[in-house]
């Protein structure tokens, strides 16, 4: 059975298999067939079962009778471009273009004559996501495989077009090659007489090229979907049009549930030339409780509309909550010890701490963290032809289609997602709520609306990153050697929220979130451990928890790598030195093919190569310090071996800490784009320095207090520290890059800080105000 | 009341009120989408355009301030995608989601009157006001030296004498 991701993970509580078993796209007990269909040569994967045993007569004759269900395919045109499918956002990554030539590499084609397509959501793409930096990963193989198919087929025409066998034939550049003779993709579909089908034992079967024939793969390329970036001409859904639309901004209540309109007074917008009427949306999906939509002819007197207009609205139950009673929250759950889920419970924890000779105990606090994508959510919404029509970028369209049909009241397939490329993602346009309003807005006027959000309302509608708490523990034996470790973390649940279904299940019963959870899996060997997740109701009731840039890894690994440096310290031990030790390739941590070969060892193997090339041991001038922190990305069944050191310079006057350079060495194995892969990076990194010193906001009466660039202040160009990368060469199984370095890089700054200044932050963001208190000898701001 | 004034080299005359940000006429009424809207206070830099030759923030600029000016957008800076500086975009990679790009542009162009040979800190100073959520900054600054170099390259062949003034 061919099945993606392949399930390879030999660890028992292995949230992975869980949660990814489900959004796999279905490539199971299906075959691949070719033949000619519309403008050319079509290659699809087939929904119902092919088998040997039930051969395919013409596949030509299937695909013409559209009698064929094709996920993920391709077609080479009569002039032989060949066009990809993708059915996943582009929102930065340039997926379509690695997608491509994972599919061109294997096919033989001619890169100059690829083009994509990004399509519309239709159920024959299965599910459509695009997040947890698993595109490349999921799609590596069944790509390839389809590549190598389509070429055979390819060659066998050509060879009997050319009378030679297709032993004696190879594919190079979009053209059968025997001996002497040639003919090319282009002649071969004109000809129109393929039509070829592959069993899914066949297809199971097919063999990929080894990395050293790779053309494509690995090496430089330009990205498709950039030249549109540079000239205006690429769409975002800001920019989609319709005709006979009108302009929405939407009235956001004081909570984010529970609300409702008592009375709303438009009397005052009125006057504003273009406005046209405000609706108090009636929402069955209760996706957008307690909204209305100012209408007009244009945005701008929509908005000015949307100042004038006076709604008094009942609030939810959450309007008094700030961030410090959510954190409270979080504490208490932490010391009720029925809380939460046990995710791991290796060796006896409770003997390890009975028998310690010492122990070390530290609490690590984030705080909420904003999207703030730079395009505002948005949707523009019609029915056309009995098919409601949602123009908007989304990175998750199977998530919300149920929801919009069930706000339209209508069947799930008169719904239809419109794709545009996005002005950002990061994890914000996997909750497609925003597309709710505008649908609803449409079928209330019974005509096409296009909703906008400003600035100000996407902030207050975020989906943002927890706040959360942290307790770490270890304990340590008389020669100061590591016995057990426990690690509770408490936060909003995302999916809990918005995917029940993709909870895992925990080991000491109920489910858990695990992207809540993620980077907490660790390789470290450390005798008796246990991790607890626990949701905090108070989060999820005040707010929709989301998934932002890393998830879980964000949060969680700012806990533990932060703690293992204090554990380094406690010891005397070097922090590189003190993790190496714990990084050994043995028991749960041997790793497995495919996606973690080598285990541990290579995580250490990054470390020591960040080790090599940050001069780690030099003399630092003062009140300079380098810092470490190492990850395996997000999910064990899926490790990015990550390795930081962040050289961090203290301004004692100040506080302000100052990042003077950020290194970093990943291994994710096979480098589909390389160039991409070092972008993603780069900015991964760069969010990590964002999110650890210029971000962070807080709740106050049931909303966040920053809307806005004024207060909110992500990091600029002035603020970008030298960076030098590296990829550890490989050729094992590529794995995501978006993430990654985001988790990292927090950590490295706070054990930076105190290896210049000897304060430890356990609060993110680290705030200039809190630790110059620290250095004046005062313990950080105790969290309110 | 109608507003009239130039952009990207045609004549336009805009009958919306005088108070509506250049950012939505440029956008809804004239139909150039590539200027963006971020943040509506003069702060992302995504809509930032050309009002006789200067960059201002679009979406902080009302319809009547800029009546008789010459307005140049993304679309107007440069036909089919010659201009040094968007070459310079697509060879260094620099765009992620792009959606900050058209403004970065615009900005980096009027920056480069100013100073053709800018130095790090000048251009850290100057495209600081400039967003990119994908924090595509490294690219940003490298593309901006690759088309200043190229730019004063092509001003000295123009100009033999230049060099020495």
């Amino acid at each position: 059975m061919l099945k993606f991701p392949p399930n390879a993970s030999a660890d028992s509580n292995s949230l992975d298999n869980n949660s990814l078993d489900s959004n796999a796209p279905d490539l199971s007990r299906r075959g691949f067939i070719i033949g000619m269909a519309g403008a050319g040569l079509t290659f699809a994967f087939a929904r119902s079962p092919l088998s040997l045993a039930d051969p395919i007569e013409s596949a030509s004759q299937i695909l013409a009778e559209g009698a064929f269900e094709p996920t993920i395919w391709y077609q080479v045109q009569k002039d032989g471009q060949v066009v990809v499918n993708i059915a996943k956002a582009e929102m930065g990554q340039h997926i379509g273009t690695a997608l491509a030539r994972i599919v061109a590499d294997e096919l033989e084609a001619d890169w100059e004559q690829v083009t994509l397509n990004y399509v519309d959501s239709d159920p024959k793409w299965g599910m459509m996501v695009t997040g947890g930096s698993w595109s490349v990963w999921q799609s590596y193989l069944p790509l390839s495989q389809a590549g190598a198919a389509g070429r055979i087929a390819l060659i066998e025409e050509g060879a009997r077009q050319m009378g030679v066998s297709p032993d004696q034939c190879r594919a190079r550049s979009g053209r059968v090659i025997a001996g002497d003779q040639s003919i090319s993709y282009a002649e071969l579909v004109r000809s129109g007489n393929i039509s070829r089908s592959f069993s899914e034992d066949e297809l199971k079967k097919m063999p990929i090229k080894p990395a050293s024939q790779r053309r494509l793969i690995g090496g430089p390329a330009q990205a498709l979907d950039i030249p549109d970036k540079t000239d205006g001409k690429a769409l975002y859904g800001l920019d989609a049009k319709v005709e006979g639309m009108v302009y929405g901004r939407p009235l956001v209540p004081p909570t984010r549930y529970g609300a409702s309109v008592k009375k709303l007074d438009d009397s005052a917008a009125r006057e504003i030339p273009g406005y046209q009427k405000t609706l108090i949306l009636e929402d069955p999906s209760e996706t957008v409780p307690g909204w209305a939509v100012a209408i007009a002819d244009s945005f701008h007197a929509a908005n000015m509309a949307a100042q004038k207009i006076k709604v008094d609205w009942a609030p939810g139950e959450t309007a008094d909550i700030d961030e410090a009673a959510i954190l409270e929250r979080g504490r208490e759950l932490i010391e009720s010890r029925d809380a939460g889920v046990v995710v791991v419970n290796d060796g006896d924890v409770e003997k390890a701490f009975a028998e310690a000779d010492s122990a070390l105990d530290a609490e690590y606090i984030t705080h909420s963290a904003l999207h703030f994508q730079m395009e505002p959510v948005n949707a523009l919404a019609r029915e056309k032809d009995g098919i409601w029509e949602i123009h908007t970028g989304n990175q998750w369209q199977s998530l919300i289609l149920p929801t919009l049909a069930k706000a339209l009241g209508v069947p799930q397939e008169k719904v239809v997602m419109k794709t545009y490329m996005l002005g950002g993602g990061f994890g914000r346009r996997l909750n497609g709520d925003y597309a709710v309003p505008a649908a609803l807005a449409a079928k209330a006027l019974g005509r096409p609306v296009k909703l906008v959000l400003t600035r100000e309302d996407d902030i207050r509608f975020d989906s943002l990153r927890s706040p959360s708490v942290q307790r770490m523990r270890m304990a340590f034996d008389g020669d100061n050697n590591v016995t057990g470790m426990e690690h509770h973390a408490t936060a909003g649940w995302p999916t809990q929220v918005m995917v029940p279904d993709f909870l895992a299940e925990g080991i000491s019963g109920g489910k858990y979130d695990p992207f809540a959870i993620q980077g907490a899996l660790h390789w470290y060997t450390v005798g008796g451990n246990r991790l607890r997740a626990i949701s905090n109701d108070l989060a999820n009731e005040t707010f929709r928890p989301g998934w932002l840039r890393s998830v879980g890894s964000g949060w969680v690994n700012w806990a533990l790598e932060s703690f293992m440096d204090e554990a380094a310290h406690k010891v005397g031990q070097d922090p590189i030195e003190f993790r190496l030790e714990k990084l050994k390739a043995e028991g749960k941590n041997a790793g497995s093919a495919p996606n973690a070969v080598g285990g541990a060892s290579r995580q250490a193997n990054v470390l020591r190569r960040v080790r090599e090339i940050s001069d780690w041991s030099s003399e630092m001038p003062a009140d300079t310090g380098l810092g470490v922190a190492t990850t395996y990305g997000q999910e064990r069944n899926m490790p990015t071996w990550t390795a930081c050191v962040a050289r961090v310079r203290v301004d004692r006057t100040t506080g302000r800490p100052t990042v003077e350079k950020i290194t970093l060495v990943t291994d994710a194995g096979t480098v589909v784009h390389p160039d991409g892969a070092r972008a993603q990076v780069e900015g991964a990194a760069l969010w990590g320095i964002s999110l650890a010193l210029h971000e962070g906001t807080r709740f106050e009466n049931g909303q966040v207090v920053d809307t806005n660039l004024n207060t909110y202040t992500p990091l600029r160009m002035r603020d970008v520290p030298e960076i030098e990368m590296e990829f550890v060469e490989s050729t094992e199984t590529p794995v995501g890059l978006g993430e990654p370095a985001t988790t990292v890089v927090g950590p490295a700054i706070g054990n930076a800080i105190f290896a210049a200044v000897g304060v430890r932050m356990r609060t993110l963001p680290i705030r200039a105000d809190d630790l110059l208190r620290a250095l004046q000898g005062e313990s950080p701001t105790p969290e309110q | 009341m109608s507003t009239s004034f130039r952009i990207n080299g045609q004549q336009a005359e805009v009958d919306v009120p005088g108070e509506t940000p250049l950012l939505w006429v440029i956008r809804d009424d004239i139909g150039f989408t590539g200027t963006k809207y971020g943040c509506g206070i003069g702060l992302c830099g995504a809509c930032t355009v050309h009002v006789n030759g200067r960059a201002v923030r679009a979406c902080i600029t009302p319809l009547s301030s800029i009546a008789g000016t010459e307005v140049t957008t993304i679309e107007g800076l440069s036909q089919n995608g010659e201009h040094p500086l968007v070459q310079a975009w697509v060879e260094t990679q620099t765009p992620q989601c792009g959606y900050c790009q058209p403004g970065q542009i615009m900005q980096a162009a009027a920056m480069l009157k100013d100073f053709p040979n800018p130095t790090d800190e000048q251009i850290d100073h100057v495209m600081s006001g400039n967003l990119c959520r994908c924090m595509a900054y490294i690219r940003i600054r490298e593309a901006i030296k690759l088309a200043a170099g190229r730019m004063r390259a092509d001003a000295r062949e123009e100009n033999p004498g230049a060099d020495h003034a």
